[in-house]
Order: C-alpha cells, then structure tokens, then sequence
C-alpha cells in the first residue's frame, strides 16, 4: 500500500529557517512528516544511505556551507534512485539567473523565502498540494515547474 | 543518440491488467477505464496474487467509495479537457453532475475533502497541463493551442499558466529547450 502522508525533507544551514518551516507544517492541516538536515553533506550522506526512505518532496537551501543547494540538486538529479523525488529550491536570493539555472539542472519549484509566516503557510500547503497532484493523477513530472 | 516518445497510459494499463488476469485465470470484464467487473467470484489468494502483481506497476485497488468518486470525477475531468472540443460548450459543473449522477454540490464537498483542492482549481490545473505538453510535444503555437483547449484568447492562458506555475509560457517552453539541450550533450 503506498502511504498516505507526504514525506518532506529539508536541507538548510539556518536554524531559524529550519524552525519556521517545522512550524509552518505542524500548523497546516495536511499530513506530512517532516525531516530536516543543516547542510548539503549531511543530507546526500543521509539520501547515500542504500536503505533510505525518500522523500516525496526535497526542499533545498541554495546557500550553505561544503555542499550548496545547486551542488546537491546535480547529484540527485545524475542518480536514477531519486528520479521520483520533487526538488523545491529554498532561498533568499530571487535573481532570475538562479532560478532558470535551477529549473533547467531539473528543480520542480522555486520558492523565495517569504518574511511572513502566513505566506509561508500558504506557499508550503500549494507545493504539497501540487506534488501530490503530480504523485496522484498521472501527470508527467517533467513538466513540473512551479515559481512562488 | 536520444529520443523522444509519448506513452498512451489507458493502452498501457488495459493491456498489463488483461495479461495479468489472463494470467491468473479470472474472468473479467473492463468497463469504464479504472472499472472491472469480475465475472465470477475470485478466491482471496487470487486477489492478493493480483494485488501484488498489480503493486509493482504502480496500479492499486480503491477501495474507499469516496475515493472511487473523487477518481471518476478526475477521469472525466481529464477526460473533457482532452477533448475540449466537443464538450466545452456546455459549463463543466453541469457536464460533471449530468456525466456521474450526483449534484455538484455533493461531487465538490467530496473532491475537496479527499484531495486538499477544488475541482476548479483541478480543471484549471488539467488544463495548463495539457496546455505544457502540446507546447513541448507539438509545433502548435500558443494562439492554436489556445484555441483548441477553448480559452478565449491566448492573453487568457498565458495568464492563467501565469497564475498557476509562477512562470510565463515561454519562459516554461525555454527551460525545457535547455534541460533537454543539457541532458543531449551529457549523453
């Protein structure tokens, strides 16, 4: 039986972003389970784990230390385990040059990190929502690009 | 050398359900796609024979009435974006309830509860769907593909693709153009 919660990963070296993500999710009424990593290392040694359960969906910092967002976004994409998992780049920076070099290495969604939580709330339930749109009705994930 | 190809997921999936059936010995009938009648009562073991063949292709039994409901609205959902010619005349509320039996009200309530979405919202995202894969898989131009998935103009979809992905149609169809020229000169 394939599970009915989504399973969300996040890989970002701010502790107060890791926090307000945790919460966003835990105030929204959908059911996920929440995984969270402080930089790019940490996370692909975690994914590199032949028995690791995949996330349907990998939020991704674009900025951190050893190992950056872009750099995590080319290995997984180069790895067929992964082709199933939704990448959604996580960032500060909102320059268009980011985001087309993003999605053309095969990033699904770009989201610029809101100031207001409530945006936050609202930007994370589309995202869910969508992927699962992806995950349930048989539409072509390549196609998958969502900016917010 | 690369190459590009469309699946048809009905065919694919009518033909691995028939060999497996055929396989296990259990007599059938397909009625709409997604709806199989079994002629005769199936022992348990058979099923859970069925069930796990099915789970390695990614097909699993519903069970739940409201989620059978909720599939059969997406099904005509798709079903009528597909063929927007011929049914978009008529408002999709109307089609909806006159195609499955309930009223729209009823169908709405239950497709917001199952799947966290409006059914507006999953016409919309129907049609920007089918609106992606005739720019990436055809040579239609915007103004045709407009057209023919019944929009009034092509102002209209762009900004309805617009609102839905965060992206301008062209600026969609250039990242594609890219990611499949990165993928060629990786191979």
């Amino acid at each position: 039986m394939r599970e009915n919660y989504t399973y969300v990963v996040l890989a970002d070296d701010d502790e107060d972003d890791r926090l307000f993500f945790t919460e966003a999710f835990e105030e929204l009424k959908m059911q996920t389970k929440v995984d969270l990593y402080k930089d790019g290392v940490d996370l692909m040694n975690a994914l590199n784990q032949s028995d690791s359960k995949l996330p349907n969906i990998l939020f991704l910092d674009l900025n951190m230390p050893m190992k950056s967002g872009i750099e995590c976004l080319k290995e997984i994409k180069s790895n067929p385990r992964f082709k199933d998992i939704a990448i959604a780049i996580y960032s500060t920076s909102a320059s268009e040059e980011d985001i087309e070099d993003t999605f053309v290495s095969g990033a699904n969604v770009y989201i610029k990190k809101p100031n207001d939580f409530n945006i936050l709330k609202k930007i994370l339930s589309d995202v869910v929502t969508m992927n699962w749109q992806y995950q349930t009705s048989g539409l072509n994930r390549d196609n998958f690009l969502l900016r917010l | 050398m690369k190459i590009f190809i469309k699946f048809d997921f009905t065919r694919i999936c009518t033909k691995v359900i028939d060999e497996k059936l055929v396989a296990l010995n259990i007599k059938y009938r397909m009625l709409n796609f997604g709806e199989i009648e079994f002629l005769e009562d199936v022992p348990a073991d058979k099923m859970e024979a069925f069930d796990t063949i099915l789970e390695d292709y990614g097909i699993e039994k519903i069970e739940n009435q409201k989620v059978i409901l909720v599939q059969k609205i997406k099904d005509t959902i798709i079903d009528m974006v597909m063929n927007a010619d011929d049914t978009m005349n008529v408002k999709s509320s109307v089609y909806l309830s006159e195609k499955l039996g309930h009223s729209y009200g009823y169908l709405a309530n239950v497709f917001s509860e199952v799947t966290y979405t409006s059914i507006e919202n999953f016409i919309i995202l129907q049609r920007i769907e089918h609106a992606k894969s005739l720019m990436i898989n055809t040579e239609l131009s915007l103004t045709e593909i407009a057209f023919r998935l019944q929009y009034s103009s092509v102002a209209h979809l762009s900004t309805q693709f617009k609102n839905t992905t965060g992206i301008t149609p062209t600026t969609f169809q250039r990242i594609i153009a890219k990611r499949r020229e990165l993928n060629t000169n990786k191979s």
